[in-house]
């Protein structure tokens, strides 16, 4: 018998949903228990809210403000930008290393040619590139921040640190994808006219990967612009310092002036980014 | 030849740069120098005496992790909190943006078989229609633009410390991601089904229910549980500006220099994001 409406009518699928459903409603129940939130007084706080948003009105565009903000926002856009270089410098040789065809099997390694301390020397630079990776992106970069804001000072360089570190955990991981879904055909290719280690990374590896890699490049530039703002919060400088001070200060009209430069950069990175994007792919 | 693949065309050895790229080069360069002396890069500042006790400290600190059972017994309910946290956050998120997103479908508005706007229309009616949708935009680009832990820090702000700060922040801030994404599925359904719906004489109710709802749920609930993916690693942070949960405790630690602490609590929030990551990929893999 032909079931034209299998979907809506199998017994099990309804049973699955219903299991689900059940199972979601209890972790709202819990969590909702357990933040404490009362709608009474989730409506009265939404008044506080209101009001204090209110409060932004005006925005302050006096010129003093403007131009330490802006001052500010140049030091954000530098810390996003540099932060993505560093990272790109430092995933770069670690994604190499951690990726398996290239640094453990695949064409490059012929086989029978390793001997056994080659082999674990290779595993061992495999291993130690991996685990790296993992600790850079593990660690938030609020808290490399704050760990470099004590080891350099207060101030951008931090910043530029905190991001290049844990963004090269991030791409570090990412261009291991990209390199370990090279096709073997081309590299194989190489191999057969004689080529070289270098020539086959040079030109089997890096034009396969390099589009896919710059994508993941810019699309992280997009996420350390709103890092970058972040992280200053703690000590590293430029507008998220600035708003934290605009806040605690209750500097109503200047946190307001500060949230549109932001809106501004961050529109702007994402402009950016999508204007090159196309290009590379 | 029954294989034909298509690959990259290898470049050339003695290629010249094009006027593009060298100009291209130049001014990743010069932004490259600009943004050093903006930010005030000292390399050698990494390789001072202090530098090197503090990273070293540090290292050496972290290990062994703290595991006293006091320790453990005391990050039980920030660890909870956090995901707590990031569930009524989500939740949150998604009763701000569904209503949003309906809104900013252009094909629930003004465009396509349900809502195409006739010719005749006068010009108040078509105003009408398209003004809930471009507010609609306008809201969602404000709540996305600003990143959770701004919303989260002025929330603090206005309705003092604790958990609640944080779920409103998030469910400001995914409220607008997500109205924006659930719009975008919205739009992007197959219109034929609809078409061919309407073309049965179903009403617009139908047409919705059983021509766009199917269409789109798959894909909805996907996107929410990826949302929620994101929120327990945003829960896990706001508590630095003291929106609760287990980010609170880890500031607390690293001001206090007690890195076995941190070690420990950065492996809890690791599992959490682990466990959470792996659930929803057991229940996305199911739903699409």
């Amino acid at each position: 018998m032909v079931r034209h409406t299998p979907t809506l009518a199998a017994p099990n699928r309804r049973r699955w949903w219903v299991g689900w459903t059940v199972g979601a409603g209890l972790l709202v129940g819990w969590s909702w228990w357990g933040t404490g939130i009362d709608p009474v007084a989730f409506v009265r706080d939404s008044g506080q809210v209101m009001a204090y948003l209110r409060d932004l009105y005006p925005p302050d565009l006096s010129e003093t403000t403007l131009r330490s903000l802006i001052v500010a926002a140049a030091e954000t856009l530098a810390m996003s930008f540099l932060g993505t270089l560093i990272a790109v410098a430092l995933a770069a040789p670690l994604a190499i290393a951690a990726s398996s065809n290239v640094s453990l099997t695949g064409v490059l390694h012929r086989v029978g040619q390793q001997g056994t301390v080659v082999r674990s020397v290779r595993w061992t630079v495999y291993l130690a590139s991996r685990g790296l990776l993992n600790l850079f992106r593990t660690v938030p970069d609020l808290i490399w921040a704050m760990i470099f804001i004590l080891a350099v000072g207060l101030g951008p360089f931090a910043g530029v640190l905190a991001l290049g570190i844990h963004t090269a955990g991030v791409l570090g991981k990412l261009f291991g994808e990209v390199l370990e879904n090279v096709r073997e055909e081309p590299l194989e290719a190489l191999l057969a006219t004689g080529a070289g280690t270098a020539a086959i990374l040079g030109y089997g590896f890096l034009p396969q990967a390099l589009p896919q890699a710059v994508t993941y490049i810019l699309y992280r530039w997009e996420v350390n612009i709103r890092a970058a703002a972040i992280i200053g919060f703690i000590g590293a400088g430029g507008l998220g310092l600035k708003l934290r001070l605009a806040v605690n200060l209750f500097h109503f009209h200047e946190l307001a002036t500060i949230l549109l430069i932001l809106y501004g950069l961050i529109t702007l990175v994402d402009r950016v980014s999508a204007t090159i994007r196309p290009r590379v792919t | 030849m029954t294989q034909a693949t298509s690959l990259p065309a290898a470049p050339s050895i003695n290629r010249r740069l094009s006027p593009g790229a060298w100009l291209t080069g130049a001014a990743l360069l010069a932004s490259t120098a600009l943004a050093l002396w903006v930010c005030e890069v000292r390399p050698a500042q990494l390789v001072t005496a202090e530098a090197r006790r503090y990273m070293g400290n540090f290292i050496v600190g972290m290990f062994p992790p703290d595991l006293s059972s006091e320790f453990l017994a005391f990050i039980v309910r920030p660890a909870l909190e956090t995901i707590q946290v990031s569930v009524m956050g989500t939740l949150l998120a998604i009763i701000i943006g569904l209503p949003l997103a309906l809104g900013a479908t252009s094909t629930l508005t003004h465009q396509g078989i349900l809502r195409a706007m006739p010719g005749n229309l006068p010009l108040a009616a078509r105003v009408g229609r398209v003004l809930p949708y471009a507010l609609s935009r306008g809201v969602l680009n404000l709540f996305r633009a600003v990143p959770e832990l701004v919303w989260a820090l002025m929330f603090v702000r206005a309705v003092g410390l604790g958990p609640f700060p944080g779920v409103l922040a998030i469910g400001i801030a995914y409220g607008g991601i997500i109205g924006k994404i659930f719009a975008e599925i919205l739009e992007e359904v197959d219109p034929r089904p609809l078409e061919a719906l309407q073309a049965t004489g179903a009403s617009r109710f139908h047409v919705l229910v059983y021509g766009l709802v199917p269409q789109a749920l798959p894909s909805l609930v996907s996107y929410m549980l990826y949302r929620w993916e994101c929120a327990i690693r945003a829960a896990a942070i706001l508590g630095f500006v003291g929106a609760g949960g287990i980010g609170q405790q880890v500031e607390i630690s690293m001001r206090m220099f007690d890195y076995h602490q941190v070690v420990t609590l950065l492996a809890v929030v690791f599992v959490m994001v682990a466990g959470v990551d792996a659930l929803s990929a057991v229940l996305r893999r199911r739903v699409a």
